[in-house]
């Protein structure tokens, strides 16, 4: 991300949050005819969240984990124990019962309303996958790249080991699960109905990104960029390796649990399934396909991908009949197999993604129509400044 | 547990990890040449199994058996020369997001093409018969595996060390600028790379499922992660590091499994890996490499 | 030029680094003064980037010590594997184990340039400059990320346009990196070592790769910036031109052993350094 040469327009970026609010909370309101566009939507905010942590990590700082899916599991799994309302618990734990610890935490915290439980619940899963990913950096975080990844691979899978093992069955539930996790909805008496579906993630979504962003944009987040562009001359530089990509971990596996609280919110229910590896995948190729090193980039990709993935693409899974004559091919399962072939070009021949390692800007937005019209006889520059909005 | 149990035990875990070896083995070469982590070696191993499946619902097995390595080395080679090929020049996460991308559309495919469902594995007659020694007792496969698995590695060995073509490979893995600047016809070894390793794994693959019931699109996933582990506690880069991690991850499982701690076999397999890779990243038959600033 | 203060800004003392069985550098022993431009040659595989990677960090040496403005930085003896392997000289004389990293020398006031240029590429002019001022930042990490240290901000960046206007790349700040035709990276590489606000600077063969005139022009561009920063300068060289030009005092190395020292006039005299090597004037 090139330093800010570019004009802010603040008028725009507040009109333009405004705009989206007002739109989120027509579709909350119209929730029931828009079903599939608000889950979407949800689905998307919540990604975003981890395609920017996951860029943070990956392209920013240039450590190659694949560990997203077990900091999800922990933000997830956290998150339900401390919102899944005392009086139901047991029956969610029906094979033994919460532990007791963890039923006089809950009790003691029934003093505050619900909402409030659930922010410190994601805050907490926030919290312990900082710590487990505070501990794992110190021996991981040295790690050549592609050692680092097949490590992080591995603590994700030994989370979902311990998370589904019969020692935890009053902890976690083990196997079998956890439901009666609340949604997203306020459900305040003041407010209509179903307000939060969308604030909520997206509120969140924005809050975490903006942080990102922030960071970004000081001095460690050039620092960070130093380290992925040259480990030895920033060292030389005199930037301490260890504790610069232990910061980026933290922060990164931090909103990843974050988002992973999210996630077990918009399911309602959760597994240690939910959190395989095929979890971290998706939202590789989500950064991949945004661009490595672009926030921007991320967050359209969430959407775009979700949209694609969810949407559009079940186009190929329904079987299609012109004239009378049944196209072979359509049928379940091949959007994905669709889905994937276009990953597959992007890998190869789209390497930087939508947006490279470009932000968004809105002087390159209005100054766009102009540019058009002129035939620039030097060609177009590189390396653009740009201002992440809001 | 008896001393028969114990000899059983053995024998399974053997047995597991002579398949778990042929795999590792892919993965191994394709690192030594490439510095890539192949995460779609796993799916090839995957496909070989539902090569299998449709092979021997046509043909006997004498037939299907080489059908399917065929097949297998074909996909491999395939998957090198269109995924990996063109991002040579590229740098090394984007390849290694390729394979990621390769492992994604193969298990894609896989669920397209036969559904998420386990689908039965074949049954080779003459390998399932139950040979009795002594008081232990195993199918064929379980006897014949370790013993396969040595012999192929002999002569991989003996290929590596004693021909022209080993040496080329050798030193493509060493250098890979300079080789191809010797003459070294580096498609060609990479393309081999590929095919040893594919057929391997599809050997592999056919001892691996023998003993499963079935096959699905995601039954490639853990063995090959495994095997990538096994790889690595040997010495990655290295056959002989390969296979010898392979047994040792194969025993310990099984071991791990009898003993009632199942859920734990792939979560310890993982921290064998993560304390290898901080107390001797070069595997246990590795060599140091140190790196010039 | 060189000051009186009888304490070296650096000296190292019996510096030995031995990687498996080949000594890279055997019981090398020099000190460089206050304000001193002092030429460390010798041809290739020498063992003169080794030295600099252990007065860096980047290695921490088999046996030897070296210290910065009298203390110690780094210090160690045979251990381990190394102890049987040894073939060096002084096993037994060093007893301390210091071995820090690279970032913590730099923070003393020792910063370097590369042999193979290792600027930022894909980051502007002004952000490799900025980078380097990371390190002398007050603000602790939230406070940096909450952008509450805007003062401190707003000051490394002024003195990192103060710096490359010094170094004239200025009008240059914001172009990529990689863009920059040779000569203008490695001037950048320099100015980036400077902006950690170093006292003494380690130049890695600043002049491979230039043309006579633009030898010229660095020998000229290291005087001064030697008086506009007050820098001690030990440098690698090859340029002959350049080293005897702007050296007070020269140390020649040849596989890892110090084969002579001395002015420019007794080193170029000396036939053991014309036996071994004079380099190729250019």
């Amino acid at each position: 991300m090139k330093l800010n040469n570019k004009r802010p327009y603040p008028v725009l970026s507040v009109a333009a949050l405004i705009v989206l609010a007002i739109l989120l909370i027509i579709l909350e309101m119209n929730r029931n005819s828009f079903g599939m566009a608000v889950s979407i939507l949800q689905k998307s905010a919540i990604l975003a969240i981890v395609a920017v942590s996951m860029n943070l990590l990956n392209g920013f700082t240039g450590l190659f984990s694949l560990g997203q899916a077990g900091f999800m599991a922990i933000g997830a799994y956290v998150t339900a124990i401390f919102s899944i309302p005392t009086e139901t618990i047991d029956s969610v734990y029906y094979t033994g019962g919460l532990a007791p610890w963890l039923k006089a935490m809950k009790v003691g915290l029934d003093v505050l309303p619900a909402s409030l439980q659930i922010i410190l619940g994601i805050l907490a899963g926030g919290l312990v996958a900082a710590i487990f990913a505070a501990l794992i950096g110190i021996p991981v975080l040295r790690l050549k790249s592609d050692y680092l990844a097949i490590a992080t691979l591995g603590f994700s899978e030994i989370i979902r080991a311990i998370i589904s093992s019969p020692q935890m069955d009053r902890i976690t539930n083990g196997s079998y699960g956890l439901k009666n996790i609340p949604g997203f909805a306020l459900g305040l008496d003041f407010l209509p109905a179903g307000i939060g579906t969308l604030l909520v993630p997206f509120s969140v979504a924005g809050l975490c990104i903006g942080f990102m962003v922030l960071v970004i944009r000081s001095s460690y987040g050039r620092a960070f960029m130093a380290i992925r562009e040259d480990g030895v001359a920033a060292e030389a530089m005199g930037i301490n390796l260890l504790k610069h990509k232990e910061i980026s971990f933290i922060i990164s596996s931090f909103f990843t649990a974050v988002a992973g609280g999210l996630l077990a919110m918009f399911m309602r229910s959760i597994e240690a399934r939910t959190f395989q590896i095929s979890l971290t995948y998706d939202i590789l190729l989500i950064v991949v396909i945004g661009g490595l090193g672009s926030v921007t980039g991320s967050v359209l990709s969430a959407f775009l991908v979700t949209a694609a993935k969810e949407w559009w693409l079940r186009f190929f899974d329904t079987p299609l009949v012109i004239g009378g004559v049944t196209i072979p091919l359509f049928r379940t399962g091949f959007r994905m197999v669709i889905f994937s072939l276009l990953l597959m070009a992007v890998v190869l021949f789209f390497r930087r993604g939508l947006m490279g390692n470009r932000e968004f800007a809105w002087a390159d937005l209005l100054s766009w129509p102009r540019r058009l019209a002129k035939t620039t006889p030097t060609g177009p520059k590189t390396g653009k400044g740009g201002k992440k909005n809001g | 547990m008896s001393l028969t149990t114990f000899i059983q035990h053995i024998l399974t875990g053997v047995s597991l990890g002579g398949a778990y070896a042929l795999i590792a083995i892919g993965y191994t070469l394709v690192y030594g040449i490439l510095l890539l982590i192949n995460f779609a070696h796993s799916d090839i191993f995957m496909m070989a199994g539902y090569f299998m499946i449709f092979s021997m619902a046509v043909m006997p097995w004498p037939i299907a058996i080489p059908v399917v390595i065929v097949a297998t080395v074909v996909l491999g080679v395939l998957i090198e020369k269109a995924a990996y090929k063109p991002l040579r020049s590229a740098p090394r996460m984007s390849i290694m997001i390729s394979s990621i991308g390769v492992s994604y559309l193969l298990q894609n495919l896989a669920t397209y093409l036969f559904s998420a469902l386990p689908k039965g594995y074949p049954t080779i007659t003459p390998l399932k018969k139950v040979f009795q020694i002594g008081p232990v007792s195993a199918s064929l496969v379980t006897f014949l595996t370790p013993v396969l698995t040595l012999i192929l590695v002999f002569i991989l060995m003996y290929l590596i060390n004693h021909t022209k073509l080993g040496m080329a490979m050798r030193a493509v893995s060493k250098d890979y600028d300079t080789s191809k600047l010797m003459g070294i016809k580096i498609n060609q070894i990479i393309s081999l790379t590929f095919v040893i390793g594919s057929s391997m794994a599809a050997v592999g693959s056919i001892l691996y499922f023998t003993d499963r019931m079935s096959v699905t699109p995601f039954s490639g996933t853990l063995p090959g992660l495994k095997c990538f582990v096994a790889a690595v506690l040997g010495g990655i880069g290295s056959v002989p590091g390969a296979v010898l991690g392979g047994f040792i991850i194969g025993i310990s499982e099984t071991f791990l499994t009898a003993l009632g701690y199942s859920t734990y076999s792939d979560a310890f397999t993982f921290m064998l890996l993560i304390l290898i890779l901080i107390f001797r990243p070069t595997g246990l038959i590795g060599e140091t490499v140190t790196d010039k600033v | 030029m060189a000051d009186q203060n009888p304490v070296p800004v650096l000296e190292l003392k019996d510096i030995t680094m031995q990687f498996g069985g080949v000594v890279a550098v055997d019981n090398l022993s020099l000190q460089v003064h206050q304000g001193e431009i002092v030429a460390l040659i010798g041809p290739n595989g020498a063992g003169k980037t080794t030295a600099f990677n252990v007065v860096t960090g980047v290695y921490a040496p088999t046996n030897g010590q070296v210290q910065f403005k009298g203390q110690p930085i780094a210090e160690n003896y045979p251990r381990g594997k190394m102890e049987k392997l040894y073939a060096g000289q002084n096993k037994g004389a060093y007893t301390a184990t210091i071995c820090p990293t690279p970032d913590l020398i730099t923070k003393k006031g020792i910063a370097r340039t590369f042999q193979n240029i290792r600027l930022f590429k894909n980051m502007t002019v002004f952000e490799n400059v900025l980078i380097a001022k990371h390190m002398n930042m007050k603000a602790g990490f939230f406070s940096a990320a909450f952008h509450l240290n805007n003062r401190e901000e707003d000051q490394m960046r002024e003195e990192s346009l103060k710096l490359l206007e010094m170094v004239n790349l200025l009008d240059l700040k914001d172009e990529i990196a990689n863009n920059l035709p040779y000569g203008k990276q490695r001037r950048l590489e320099i100015a980036r070592a400077l902006a950690t606000s170093p006292d003494l600077l380690l130049l890695d063969e600043p002049a491979a790769g230039m043309n006579p005139q633009e030898t010229e022009a660095l020998t000229a561009f290291i005087r001064q910036i030697k008086k506009d920063f007050n820098l001690t300068i030990l440098m690698i060289e090859h340029h002959m031109n350049l080293v005897m030009d702007i050296s007070d005092r020269i140390y020649v190395i040849d596989f890892g052993k110090m084969i002579a020292a001395g002015t420019p006039e007794h080193v170029q005299n000396d036939p053991a350094v014309i036996a071994a090597y004079l380099g190729v004037d250019e």
